[in-house]
């Protein structure tokens, strides 16, 4: 299990309305699930798990309580596999342009 | 951070006036009505004034670009005679790369200028990365709440994408599962750290946007001697809408028409949990659209200054499938990689100039930046991840939150008239509804109606009739 120590870059969790104590506009399916937040910051304790609840201290210096969720939360969103359904476009676009048919 | 849900909305009114610092009861005139030009002319900046700050700011003078390969395309499915000249506002040039520079650059100067220790914004958009940048110039704390993921984890790429540059700027960024609740914990933060509320609605933040309308004004006159026919500007809270053609008035472009776009959601529940992550685009869609356009002041601020029903002449709607199609072809023939999430503006400017004369001019309101998540191919393989179908075909068969079609010709590509006459009766509905028990409203309100919505004196009192409200007489 992930160890994280004092001053490192983590991330943490925490319940801010617990389901059922939604606000009464949303929709079933958001009243049965809980309000998340995540928030980043550098541990402010001396070591900790994943999983215990921590204290972190935000870019800005303010303080967080939640449960320790990951240490050096990566950027890992991405671009992905070209969409098969946008390959062709280019092609067809430019063909378009010099007077070719057009894709049938 | 904890306080009672109900407690704390109970303050907003409170905590909204102390973060930031105008006293709107000032400007009301009515039950309904209030001084919109007066909030506009003392709590905003003059047009001097802006360009002054945004000169300051590294914001503005983005360039006009002639889209001269998509405009041949257009004339290839027009009728003789027809295929307008498109241009786009580049605005993915500004600092933290979209039109979103110029409404932050005002907000920070307002915040600073009035002594405020810090920012705090309620964005999951492009608006996010604009507050943090300009606060980083500052040196101003800057805090970011946004709604990021849902239920099982899941984080909307796009915003995960402006999460990231959020912190790339130094902000602190609060992340959210799904649900208007947002509003409660960007409350909370208020009162915590009494910074200013950099509001995309306040009066300053409509008018950092109103050096678009003049710049395009005046750009269009350059390259082209004559004044745009039609701007379409993406829309969603109504902002870009507003303050541009606001600039393109006090520009002298009069007989401009001004068109709102958005993409379709229709069926999709914008606080659903399960909906949530079936959308692929994250602004510019009906689900803000259409809520902002008939009760502008759900907003964040007790009177909101950004009120398209005043300017839009045209209001339209594009499928999903058809905005990453013409994404794609704005990179392929023009080589501009950008959107996806502004080109719902290219893409209805791209039906609207086959209907329209080769010399007239359309500009497209505006370009936004593109990177990892905030992509096409990020935003069609999390949509398959999710379960929605994504295939080619007629843009006919869309089906938001189930299958985003994309375009088999570009011909394929249209736009959907939305009624502006039903939103504007549904605005004076609302405003029906927002009067609780008492249902009377004064000569004063009815004007203030007509005013706000375009509609006559008579609609407006039909409206306010067909809902039980009458007018006292003075």
């Amino acid at each position: 299990m992930t160890v994280a120590r004092r001053g490192e870059w983590v991330q943490i969790r925490r319940v801010v309305l617990p389901a059922g104590s939604r606000a009464p506009q949303v929709p079933e399916d958001t009243a049965a699930v809980p309000l998340e937040l995540k928030v980043k910051g550098f541990l402010v304790e001396e070591t900790a798990r994943c999983g215990e609840t921590v204290t972190v201290r935000t870019s800005l210096g303010r303080e967080h309580r939640g449960v320790l969720a990951s240490v050096d939360p990566p950027y890992d969103v991405g671009f992905g596999p070209p969409p098969k359904a946008l390959l062709g476009i280019g092609e067809e676009l430019r063909g378009m342009l010099r007077g070719k048919v057009e894709r049938p | 951070m904890t306080g009672d849900y109900g407690a704390v909305m109970a303050r907003r009114g409170e905590i909204m006036r102390k973060s930031v610092g105008i006293d709107y009861e000032r400007f009301s005139r009515g039950r309904l009505a209030f001084d919109y030009e007066g909030m506009m002319c003392e709590t905003g900046y003059s047009l001097d004034e802006v360009e002054t700050i945004q000169r300051e700011s590294n914001v503005g003078n983005t360039p006009l670009l002639e889209l001269k390969n998509l405009t041949r395309l257009v004339r290839t499915l027009s009728e003789p005679g027809k295929g307008a000249r498109l241009f786009v506002k580049d605005e993915a040039n500004n600092p933290a790369r979209s039109f979103k520079d110029r409404r932050a650059s005002l907000s920070v100067f307002h915040a600073e200028h009035n002594g405020y220790k810090g920012v705090v914004a309620a964005t999951s958009g492009n608006y996010g990365a604009a507050v943090a940048s300009q606060a980083a110039r500052k040196n101003l704390g800057c805090i970011i709440v946004q709604e990021v993921f849902d239920s099982k984890g899941f984080e909307q790429p796009e915003i995960a994408e402006k999460g990231r540059a959020c912190e790339a700027y130094g902000a602190e960024v609060l992340q959210l599962s799904v649900g208007p609740e947002l509003f409660y914990v960007f409350l909370l933060v208020l009162e915590e750290t009494a910074f200013f509320n950099a509001s995309l609605y306040t009066p300053f933040s409509i008018a950092g946007i109103e050096t678009l309308g003049t710049e395009i004004a005046e750009q269009t006159r350059r390259l082209t001697g004559r004044d745009p026919d039609v701007v379409v500007s993406t829309h969603a809270g109504g902002g870009i809408t507003t303050g541009t053609a606001r600039g393109l008035l006090k520009a002298g472009c009069s007989a401009t028409r001004i068109v709102g776009a958005s993409v379709n959601l229709q069926g999709l529940h914008m606080a659903s949990d399960r909906d949530f992550n079936r959308k692929s685009f994250t602004t510019g869609h009906t689900g803000f659209g259409i809520p902002f356009a008939v009760w502008p002041d759900r907003s964040d601020v007790p009177r909101n200054a950004a009120r398209v029903l005043r300017y839009l002449d045209d209001y339209v709607t594009v499928t999903q499938g058809a905005v990453f199609y013409m994404t794609e072809a704005l990179a392929q023939l023009e080589g501009l990689e950008r959107g996806p999430a502004g080109n719902t503006s290219l893409t209805a400017a791209f039906a609207l100039a086959q209907t329209l004369p080769e010399e007239a001019v359309v500009v497209v309101n505006e370009t936004e930046y593109t990177g990892a998540g905030k992509h096409p191919y990020a935003q069609l393989a999390f949509a398959e991840r999710m379960g929605v179908e994504v295939r080619r075909g007629d843009p006919e068969e869309e089906r938001p939150g189930s299958v985003i079609v994309i375009p088999e010709q570009p011909r394929q590509i249209r736009v959907a008239p939305v009624d502006l006459n039903r939103l504007r009766a549904s605005y004076v509905r609302n405003a029906c509804a927002a009067l609780g028990e008492d249902k009377t409203v004064s000569e004063e309100d009815v004007a203030f109606l007509s005013e706000d919505t375009r509609l006559s004196s008579e609609e407006v009192r039909r409206v306010l009739r067909e809902n039980g409200v009458s007018v006292a007489t003075a």
